[in-house]
C-alpha cells in the first residue's frame, strides 16, 4: 500500500545509433531506405533493435558494421537479445548474416507473423542476389533456416522474460502484418522502440496502440516528421473511381506493387469494392511469393483490423473471391481486367512486361501506388515522359493513362505526436528520418510535451540520465512504528521516515538503528548538540531559569516541560541550563543540549530562545 | 318451532362459514412466523458457516410475502450479530437488501438496525454490502428526508475506509440519496449538511481509480436528480481527463459535458496564456481532444457527446473539420479543397497527376500546432478511427451538429460523402441517412454528387434505397447534376431492375424539386428533334417511364415545358397518369381541358375537391333516413363504389376512403340481412336465406376486425363505432341462430355471452356513450334490466326489433388514416421455372416485401404459405428481418423455408402476408385511460379477450415449386 522511493543514484544508459560511417555519405535517401539497427544499453543490458540491410548497395556496405559493437569478442557475450520489429528487409535483412556469418547465438525476438513471413522475404532476397546477380559470399538458404531457429516468437502484449531482469513486451504497430512496437524493461527503467508504425487504420490493418507505460525513452521513427496527411478515404475513393471507370470503359488496369504489405491492402480494397459494386471484370495477382504470403495473411487474422477480424467467421477476407492467380497468357486476353504485378517500380520483371504490352492503348491505365526511384520506368512515366526508350533502341510510346496514388503506412507528424501523448515518455529519440525534418519535429515535441528529445546521427551515442526508483525492504516493526507517528497515512503522498539504510549483498534494507547496530556489531554512539544562547537578563540565575521555564511552558503546550530541582529545564529530553556570564553578570548564558534524534525540536528551541524572552514577566 | 329450527340451521350455517373464514385467516397468520421460524431453525441447526450459507442460499430462492418480511429481517439480524464468518454475514447483508426491495414493504422499521450493524463490522466486503443495503432502503424511502440524511451521514463516516469497495458504495449512496435542495441541507444542521458536492469532489483525487470513477458517477447522479453542480468542479474534472484509467476518463468526459451544458456562457481562462474563452468552447475543445484518446470506449463517449454541444461557437465547430495538411513543412491543400477548386475553375475531375498535390507555400514552423488544445480535426480523426463504433458515433454527432448549423452542414458535406465508402456497411448506411437528414441545408456540388451517385451501384439494397431516399431530398445546383443523377439512376435500374419503384419515386421528387434545371434537358431526354420525328419509345420500358416521371413532375410547376412535348408524350402522359397516379401529378396541358380543369394547381389539400367529394358523399349517406329501403341500398352501393374508386385515384385519401367504404359495406350488409323476408316466415323453411344472413354476419365481423387493426391512426371514437358494428353483427348472428336451431339450450349460453359483451362494451366505452344517441347499443342498454331477466326467445325478439329500429351511426373521420398495406416484391410470381428440391429437405425462399403503415410489424406480420393440398403454414419472421427505411414504412426481407412430400409435377404455392391481431391488444384498451376501468378489465370474461386472428393484407404471390422424390 505504501511505497517509498529513495533517490540514491542516477543510472545511466546508452543508446548507439549504429551504422557504419559509410552510410553517412548518403544522407536523405539513405536514411529512409533502410538499415535500421539500434543498440540500446539499459541498466547493464544490451539489446539490439532491428537488423536491417540497405537496398542501395551490393557490397559490404549493405549490412551494418557489426564489428562496431564489439571490437573483438563474441556478439553473444555482449548482446542480451535481438528484437526485430517487422519483416521489411530494411529491418530484418541482415539477420542471417548477423547471426550465422558474424555469429550470434542469443535469442532473437519477433512477432509470430514476422517469424512466418520473414524467411520468405529473406529467401527471395537471397535468390535475387545470389542466383540472379551471381554473388558469392552471401548467406545461404541453410543459414536462413538456422537463423530462424534462434527466433523466439512473441504474442501481442505478452511479457517475455529474457532473463531475470530483462523483460520485453510487444504492442500492435499497424504498418504491415505483424509489425510490433517493443517495450524493453529492466527493473523500473524502460525503453519503447516503435519500429515503423501507423496511427491511422487502413483496409487490412488497425492503428498502432500503446498504453500509458511512461517509458524513460521512446525511440520512434520519423519518416513523415514534417507531413500531416490528408484523410485516407479521398485517396481510396479516387483510386477506386479510377479503376472502376477504366474497367467500365473496357480498359485494362495495371498496378505495379511490391509483393507484401501495400499489395494486400489494395487487394482487399478492390476485392470489397468488386463485391459491393457487383463487378465482374477479373482481377489478377501475379503468383509466386505473394501466394505464400497471402496464406499467412489468412492465418494471422488477429493481427488485422476490426472489419476483417469480425467477419472472418463468415468469410476470411483474404480468401479472395474475385482475385485470381495471373498467368502470362492472360495479358493478351481481350476485355477489361485489373492486374497486380511485381515489382513496384516497373524496372524489371512481370510488371514491365505487361506494361509494354498495354502501354499503347489509351483505354488502359497504370496506377503507381508508391514511390519510384529515379531512373526506373516508373519514375519516368510519373514525371510525364510519354516516349520511353527500351533496350534494343526500341521506342515505346505510352498512350495509357498514368496515375499516382500514395498509400503509405507510416505515422505522420500528428500520429507521432499522438503516440507520444499515449505513451508519455520522459525522453524521445527520433530515428529513421531526415535530419532536417527531424529537427522540426524535435522542436515541436520539446515545446508541447516538455520532454527532452534527441536525434542522433549515425554512429552517434546518446546518453540519457534516468531517475530509477530503487525498491528497499523495510522491516514490518519499523514500518508500523513509523506510520504510527504523525498524521494519518495518505497513500499518494511521500512520507518521511527515520531508519538506517543497509546496503549488503546487493540488497537494500531499511532497518531500525538498533537493529542496524546489532547486525553490524557496532556500539551505539551518542551524538549531542550543544548550543549556547546569550540572553540579556540582569536578574538572578534561578529567576532567569524560571522566566525561561514559564516562557517555554507557554509556547510548547504539547510537550512536557519540566523544571528540575537542580535548576535546569527539560523539554522532552532536551536540557537547558542557565549560568551567568563570567564577565558580564547582566548576560546569562543558556546551555541547550539535545541528542541527534531530537534535532528538529532542538533547533527549534534554540531559535526560539535566540529571539529572547518576552519583556514583561507575568 | 319450525321457524326456530330454521333459525338454528341458519345460525349453524353462518357459524360454519365464520369458522371457515377464521381458519383461513389463522392459517395465513401461521405461515408468517413459520417462514421466519423455519429460517431461524435452519440457521440454528447450521453447524458450520458453509451450512448456514447453504441455508441462506436456499432461502433466497423463495419469495417472501410482504407481511413476513419484517420478521425475517429480525431473525437475519439476530444471526448477523452471532455470526463470525464474514461470508455468511455478507450473504445476510445482501439478503437484507433483497428483502427491503420487496414490493409493498416499507423499510422504515429496519433502518436503525441496518445502521447499527455497520458499527462493529470489520470486514470490508460486508461493509460494502451493508452500505448497498442501506442504499436500497434509502431509495425505497424517497419521502423521508431525515432517514436519507442519516444514511448519508453514515456514508460520509465510512468514506475514510481503506477499502475501495466501501468507499465506492459510500459515494454511490451519497450520489443517490444526498440532499438535492439547499434548504433541506440547512435545516438538518448535521455533518452531512456539509456540501455533498464538496465531499464527493474530494474523492476525485482518490488513489483508487474505481473510487474516482464512483465519485464522478455520484456527481452525475446528483446532477440527474436535479442538483445544480458548482462550476468549480470544472477544473477538477478537466484534470481527470488525463487520468490513467479509461473508466475515469470516460466518466470525466460526461461530467465535463454536463458542466458545459450548465454553464455554457461562463468564462474560463486558457492556461499558459492570458486569454479567456467561453466554458462551452473550452469543454468542446477538451472533449474533441478525447476523440483521439487511447481507449476506444472513451473515444465513442467523446464523439457521441460532441453531437449534443450545440451552443459551441461556430469557429470552434468548424475547426473540428480542419486538419492543416502539410508536406515537408509546406502547406498542402486537402483533396476536398482541390476538388472544390477544380470545380470552381470550370475544369471537372481532370484526374490526378503526379505532383498534382504538390505542396505550395512554406509554413512558418512556429505556427504549426501539432497537438492543439482546441478542437482541431476532431471529426477528421473520429471519422478515420479504427473502430467502427467510433466512426458511427462521429457520424451521428456530425449529423446533430449540422442540423443546428447550416454553415457547418455545408462544411461537413465532403466528409460525409467520404464516409459513403467506409468498409463497414452500417457506417455507410448511417452516413447516408445523416446526409438525408441535413439535406435541407445543403446543395450538392457536382463532384460531390458524382461521388454520391457512385454508390448507387452498391450491391446492398439497403444502401441503394437509402441513397434513393437521399436523392429525393437533395438540392442539385446544375442541370448537369440532374442529368448525371438521371444517368446513374438509369444505370442502377438496368443493373438492379427490382429497384424500379424506388427509382421512380426518387425521380419524382428530383423532378418536382428542380423544374428549372430539368427544362433545358427535356429535348435531350425525350430525344425530340426540331425537324424530324423520332420513333415512339416503348411505353413499357421502365427506363423510359423513369424519364417521363422526372419530366412530368418538373412540368407541374413549369408551365412552359409541355410545349416541348411531342404527341406521343401526351398520350403517354394520359396513360401514366392513370396507371401510375401516385408518381405522375396532374398537369395543365394545352388542348386537354378535361384533365386540366379537373384540378387547379393552386389548391391546398384542405380544399381539395376529392376530399370535399368524400365528405359530401358521406353526408348524403348519413341523411338517408328519409329514403325507402331500396333507395338506401342503392345509395350505399353507389357511394361504396365511388369511394373505392376515389381511393384508387387519390393515394393520400386511400386510407380514409377505404375505411369509410368498409364501414358502409358493413352497414349495407346489415341492412340487406335485415331486409330478408326470412324474419317473417317460420324458421326451417328459409335455410337458404339463412345462409345469406349468417354469412353477412360473419363478413361484418371480419370487416370490423380489419377496420380496427389494419388502419393506423384510428382513434377511440372510431373504435367505439367499430365495436358497435361488431356488436350488431353478433346480435344478428344470435338472431339467425335462434331462428335456425331447434331447442333452447344452446341459446342460453349464447345469450349470456352476448349480454356479457354488451356489458363489457358499456364499461369500455362509457365515456363515448352520450354520442351514441338512438343507436343500437343505446337502446339495448335501456332495455338491459329486461333483457337480463327474460328468456332467450324474448331476448332474441327484443334484439331483432332494436336492430331494425336503431339508427345508422355517423362515422367521424380522424385526421390521418392509413391502411396497412403490404406488397411482396420478391418472389415476383412470374417465373416459369419451378423451384426444384428434394422432398423431405427444405428449400429457402427469399421473401422481400414492403409494409406501409404497419404498427409494430415485428409482432404482427406473418408470412403464410398455402400449399396446393390446402395445407397452410404460418411463419413468424425474425425481428431482425424488419428494417425501417422511413417513418411509417417497413421492409421485410426474410427467408421462408418450404418443404413438402414429393409431387409428380410442379405446382404453385401461394405466399402472402398476414396481419395478426389479438383483441386483447385492441386499440380500445390502450387508448382509454386506465384509471376509469382498469379494475373492470380484470373482470372481463376471457371469451371476449382471447380472440386472435389474422387478416391477409397483401396480394398472394404464386411460386412454382417442385419437390422431387429423393433418390435412393
Amino acid at each position: 500500500m505504501f511505497s517509498w522511493f529513495f533517490l540514491l543514484f542516477c543510472d545511466v544508459f546508452l543508446v548507439f545509433c549504429d551504422v557504419s560511417l559509410l552510410f553517412c555519405c548518403c544522407p536523405g535517401a539513405g536514411q529512409d531506405v533502410g538499415r535500421s539497427c539500434i543498440l540500446v544499453s539499459i541498466a547493464g543490458k544490451n539489446v539490439m533493435l532491428d537488423c536491417g540491410m540497405h537496398m542501395g548497395y551490393n557490397d559490404d556496405r549493405r549490412f551494418p558494421d557489426f564489428s562496431y559493437i564489439t571490437q573483438n569478442g563474441r556478439l553473444t557475450d555482449f548482446l542480451d537479445c535481438v528484437i526485430i520489429s517487422h519483416f521489411h528487409l530494411d529491418h530484418c535483412g541482415a539477420l542471417p548474416y548477423f547471426s550465422e556469418m558474424v555469429g550470434y547465438d542469443g535469442p532473437i525476438y519477433m512477432s509470430h507473423p514476422t517469424k512466418a513471413i520473414c524467411p520468405i522475404l529473406l529467401e527471395d532476397y537471397r535468390k535475387i542476389t545470389v542466383d540472379k546477380k551471381g554473388e558469392t559470399n552471401f548467406f545461404t538458404s541453410q543459414m536462413i533456416k538456422d537463423c530462424m531457429k534462434k527466433v523466439v516468437a512473441v504474442h501481442l502484449h505478452q511479457t517475455v522474460q529474457v532473463d531475470e531482469e530483462l523483460e520485453i513486451k510487444a504492442y500492435y504497430a499497424g504498418h504491415v502484418l505483424g509489425a510490433a512496437m517493443f517495450q524493453i524493461k529492466v527493473g523500473c527503467e524502460s525503453v519503447v522502440y516503435t519500429g515503423d508504425y501507423n496511427m491511422t487504420p487502413d483496409r487490412h490493418l488497425g492503428a498502432a496502440w500503446i498504453d500509458k507505460c511512461r517509458p524513460d525513452l521512446l525511440i520512434t521513427e520519423s519518416t513523415y516528421a514534417t507531413t500531416i496527411r490528408d484523410s485516407k478515404r479521398c485517396r481510396e475513393r479516387d483510386f477506386l473511381k479510377k479503376v472502376h471507370e477504366t474497367v467500365e470503359r473496357g480498359g485494362k488496369v495495371l498496378i505495379p506493387v511490391f509483393a507484401l504489405g501495400r499489395a494486400q491492402e489494395l487487394c482487399i480494397l478492390l476485392e470489397t469494392f468488386w463485391e459491393r459494386m457487383n463487378l465482374k471484370a477479373p482481377i489478377y495477382f501475379s503468383t509466386g511469393l505473394t501466394e505464400k504470403a497471402n496464406h499467412y495473411y489468412k492465418l494471422f487474422i488477429t493481427w488485422t483490423n476490426q472489419k476483417i477480424r469480425k467477419t472472418f467467421v463468415q468469410r476470411n477476407m483474404f480468401e479472395f473471391k474475385h482475385i485470381k492467380a495471373f498467368d502470362r497468357a492472360f495479358a493478351d486476353n481481350p476485355g477489361p481486367m485489373v492486374v497486380f504485378a511485381t515489382p513496384g517500380m516497373l524496372h524489371a520483371g512481370q510488371s514491365l512486361q505487361i506494361f509494354r504490352k498495354w502501354a499503347g492503348n489509351e483505354k488502359n491505365m497504370v496506377i503507381m501506388p508508391g514511390y519510384c526511384v529515379q531512373g526506373t520506368v516508373g519514375h519516368k512515366i510519373l514525371s510525364g515522359q510519354r516516349k520511353l526508350e527500351m533496350e534494343g533502341r526500341q521506342i515505346l510510346e505510352v498512350k495509357m493513362q498514368v496515375e499516382y496514388m500514395s498509400f503509405s503506412a507510416h505515422a505522420d507528424a500528428k500520429g507521432i505526436m499522438q503516440l507520444i501523448r499515449q505513451a508519455e515518455p520522459r525522453n524521445v529519440l527520433l530515428v529513421h528520418g531526415e535530419a532536417k525534418k527531424m529537427e522540426f519535429l524535435r522542436q515541436k515535441i520539446e515545446q508541447e510535451f516538455h520532454v527532452s528529445c534527441f536525434m542522433p546521427a549515425n554512429g552517434e551515442t546518446t546518453t540519457i540520465l534516468t531517475n530509477p526508483s530503487i525498491p528497499v525492504d523495510i522491516s514490518l516493526g519499523l514500518l508500523k512504528r513509523e506510520t504510527a507517528i504523525g498524521a494519518a497515512p495518505d497513500a499518494k503522498k511521500p512520507k518521511l521516515m527515520h531508519g538506517t539504510l543497509l546496503m549488503k549483498d546487493n540488497s537494500f534494507r531499511l532497518v531500525s538503528p538498533e537493529q542496524a547496530l546489532k547486525e553490524l556489531g557496532l556500539a551505539e554512539h551518542q551524538l549531542r548538540f550543544t548550543c549556547r544562547v546569550h540572553i540579556q537578563d540582569p536578574r538572578k540565575e534561578h529567576e532567569t531559569v524560571l522566566r525561561v521555564y514559564n516562557h517555554l511552558k507557554g509556547i510548547l503546550k504539547d510537550y512536557s516541560v519540566q523544571h528540575l530541582p537542580d535548576g535546569s529545564i527539560t523539554v522532552e529530553s532536551i536540557l537547558i541550563q542557565a549560568t551567568a556570564h563570567s564577565e558580564d553578570q547582566g548576560t546569562k548564558v543558556l546551555l541547550v543540549s539535545w541528542t541527534y534524534q531530537d534535532e528538529e525540536l532542538g533547533s527549534y528551541l534554540t531559535s526560539l530562545l535566540k529571539k529572547g524572552l518576552p519583556q514583561s514577566t507575568p | 318451532m319450525a321457524a326456530h329450527l330454521k333459525k338454528r340451521v341458519y345460525e349453524e350455517f353462518t357459524k360454519v362459514v365464520q369458522q371457515h373464514e377464521d381458519l383461513s385467516t389463522k392459517k395465513l397468520r401461521l405461515t408468517k412466523p413459520s417462514k421466519s421460524a423455519a429460517l431461524h431453525v435452519d440457521l440454528c441447526k447450521a453447524t458450520s458457516p458453509a451450512d448456514a450459507l447453504q441455508y441462506l442460499l436456499q432461502f433466497a430462492r423463495k419469495p417472501v410475502e410482504v407481511e413476513s418480511v419484517e420478521g425475517v429481517v429480525r431473525i437475519l439480524l439476530e444471526h448477523y450479530y452471532k455470526e463470525n464468518d464474514a461470508s455468511v454475514r455478507l450473504k445476510i447483508a445482501s439478503l437484507l437488501g433483497l428483502l427491503s426491495k420487496t414490493a409493498g414493504f416499507s423499510p422504515d422499521c429496519i433502518v436503525d438496525d441496518a445502521i447499527n450493524t455497520l458499527q462493529n463490522e470489520k470486514s470490508h466486503q460486508v461493509l460494502a454490502q451493508l452500505l448497498d443495503t442501506l442504499l436500497v432502503i434509502g431509495t425505497k424511502l424517497p419521502e423521508n428526508p431525515s432517514v436519507r440524511m442519516r444514511l448519508v451521514e453514515v456514508a460520509c463516516k465510512h468514506l475514510t475506509d481503506s477499502s475501495h469497495g466501501v468507499r465506492n458504495k459510500c459515494l454511490q449512496l451519497i450520489g443517490c440519496l444526498g440532499p438535492v435542495e439547499k434548504g433541506v441541507a440547512k435545516e438538518a444542521e448535521s455533518q452531512a449538511a456539509k456540501d455533498v458536492q464538496k465531499i464527493i469532489g474530494d474523492h476525485f483525487n482518490d488513489q483508487d481509480p474505481r473510487v474516482r470513477t464512483a465519485a464522478i458517477k455520484a456527481m452525475l447522479q446528483l446532477h440527474e436528480r436535479g442538483l445544480k453542480l458548482q462550476q468549480a468542479i470544472y477544473s477538477q474534472a478537466c484534470k481527470l481527463l488525463a487520468d490513467d484509467y479509461e473508466q475515469v476518463r470516460s466518466a470525466a468526459v460526461q461530467l465535463i459535458w454536463v458542466l458545459s451544458q450548465l454553464y455554457p456562457e461562463s468564462i474560463v481562462p486558457i492556461p499558459s496564456s492570458n486569454e479567456e474563452i467561453r466554458l462551452v468552447d473550452d469543454a468542446f475543445g477538451k472533449i474533441c481532444h478525447m476523440v483521439s484518446d487511447g481507449s476506444w470506449v472513451v473515444r465513442v463517449q467523446a464523439a457521441k457527446l460532441l453531437g449534443s454541444m450545440q451552443q459551441v461557437s461556430s469557429h470552434f465547430l468548424e475547426q473540428t473539420l480542419d486538419k492543416k495538411l502539410m508536406s515537408d513543412l509546406r502547406r498542402k491543400r486537402t483533396a476536398h479543397e482541390r476538388a472544390k477548386e477544380l470545380y470552381s475553375s470550370g475544369e471537372f475531375s481532370s484526374g490526378r497527376k503526379w505532383g498534382d498535390d504538390a505542396p505550395k507555400e512554406e509554413i512558418d514552423t512556429g505556427a504549426v500546432n501539432l497537438i492543439e488544445s482546441g478542437a482541431c480535426g476532431a471529426f477528421v480523426h473520429g471519422l478515420e478511427d479504427e473502430m467502427y463504433e467510433v466512426r458511427i458515433a462521429a457520424v451521428e454527432a456530425l449529423c446533430m451538429l449540422a442540423q443546428s448549423s447550416p454553415s457547418f452542414a455545408e462544411k461537413c458535406l465532403d466528409f460525409l460523402v467520404d464516409m459513403f465508402n467506409d468498409e463497414i456497411e452500417e457506417v455507410r448506411l448511417q452516413s447516408i441517412h445523416t446526409m438525408r437528414k441535413i439535406s435541407n441545408n445543403i446543395t450538392l456540388r457536382e463532384d460531390q454528387l458524382d461521388t454520391v451517385l457512385a454508390v448507387l451501384e452498391d450491391s446492398s439494397r439497403d444502401i441503394r434505397e437509402a441513397l434513393h431516399e437521399l436523392l429525393c431530398c437533395t438540392n442539385v445546383s446544375t442541370k448537369e447534376g440532374i442529368h448525371l443523377a438521371l444517368v446513374e439512376l438509369l444505370k442502377n435500374l438496368t443493373k438492379y431492375p427490382t429497384d424500379r419503384e424506388s427509382i421512380w419515386k426518387c425521380l419524382k421528387f428530383l423532378g418536382s424539386r428542380h423544374p428549372t434545371l430539368v427544362l433545358p434537358l427535356v429535348p435531350e431526354l425525350l430525344s425530340t428533334h426540331p425537324f424530324f420525328d423520332t420513333p415512339e419509345p416503348d411505353m413499357d420500358d421502365p427506363a423510359y417511364i423513369a424519364v417521363l416521371v422526372l419530366i412530368f413532375n418538373a412540368a407541374k410547376s413549369c408551365p412552359t415545358m409541355p410545349a416541348l412535348f411531342s404527341d406521343h408524350t401526351f398520350r403517354h402522359y394520359a396513360y401514366l397518369r392513370d396507371s401510375l397516379s401516385h408518381l405522375v401529378p396532374p398537369l395543365r396541358l394545352p388542348g386537354r381541358k378535361l384533365v386540366s380543369s379537373a384540378v387547379s394547381p393552386s389548391i391546398t389539400p384542405h380544399e381539395d375537391p376529392s376530399q370535399q367529394f368524400l365528405h359530401q358523399s358521406l353526408e348524403r349517406v348519413y341523411n338517408f333516413q328519409h329514403l325507402d329501403p331500396r333507395g338506401i341500398q342503392e345509395l350505399l352501393e353507389f357511394t361504396i363504389r365511388d369511394l373505392q374508386r376515389l381511393g384508387e385515384l387519390q393515394s393520400e385519401l386511400a386510407g380514409m376512403a377505404d375505411f369509410t367504404a368498409t364501414y358502409l359495406q358493413c352497414q349495407l350488409l346489415l341492412i340487406k340481412a335485415l331486409q330478408e323476408k326470412l324474419w317473417n316466415v317460420a324458421a326451417p323453411l328459409y335455410l337458404k336465406q339463412n345462409a345469406l344472413a349468417s354469412t353477412a354476419a360473419k363478413q361484418i365481423l371480419e370487416e370490423t376486425y380489419k377496420m380496427e387493426f389494419m388502419y393506423s391512426g384510428v382513434e377511440s371514437r372510431q373504435v367505439v363505432i367499430i365495436h358497435h358494428m361488431r356488436l350488431q353483427a353478433k346480435a344478428l348472428q344470435l338472431i339467425v341462430t335462434a331462428r335456425t336451431t331447434r331447442g333452447v339450450e344452446p341459446l342460453f349460453g349464447m345469450c349470456e355471452k352476448f349480454l356479457q359483451e354488451v356489458d363489457s362494451f358499456q364499461r369500455c366505452f362509457i365515456s363515448e356513450l352520450p354520442h351514441m344517441q338512438g343507436s343500437f347499443v343505446d337502446k339495448l342498454l335501456d332495455l338491459m334490466p329486461r333483457l337480463v331477466t327474460s328468456k332467450p326467445s324474448e331476448v332474441v325478439k327484443i334484439l331483432q326489433t332494436t336492430l331494425r329500429q336503431s339508427t345508422f351511426l355517423h362515422l367521424p373521420l380522424p385526421e390521418q388514416l392509413h391502411r396497412a398495406t403490404a406488397n411482396i416484391i420478391e418472389p415476383t410470381g412470374e417465373s416459369d421455372n419451378p423451384l426444384r428440391f428434394t422432398s423431405g429437405l427444405v428449400v429457402a425462399l427469399d421473401v422481400d416485401a414492403t409494409l406501409e403503415h404497419v404498427q409494430d410489424p415485428q409482432g404482427t406480420v406473418k408470412v403464410q404459405v398455402l400449399y396446393p393440398d390446402g395445407q397452410a403454414q404460418i411463419i413468424h419472421p425474425k425481428p431482425a428481418d424488419f428494417r425501417n427505411p422511413g417513418p411509417g414504412r417497413h421492409r421485410l426481407i426474410t427467408q421462408v423455408y418450404l418443404s413438402h412430400t414429393a409431387w409428380t409435377e410442379p405446382c404453385q404455392i401461394e405466399v402472402r402476408l398476414l396481419l395478426a391481431y389479438n383483441s386483447n391488444r385492441s386499440k380500445a384498451s390502450t387508448r382509454i385511460p386506465k384509471s376509469t376501468w382498469s379494475e373492470s378489465l380484470e373482470a372481463l370474461p376471457p371469451s371476449e379477450n382471447g380472440i386472435e386472428g389474422t387478416i391477409p393484407f397483401s396480394k398472394p404471390v404464386k411460386v412454382y415449386i417442385m419437390p422431387k422424390p429423393a433418390r435412393r
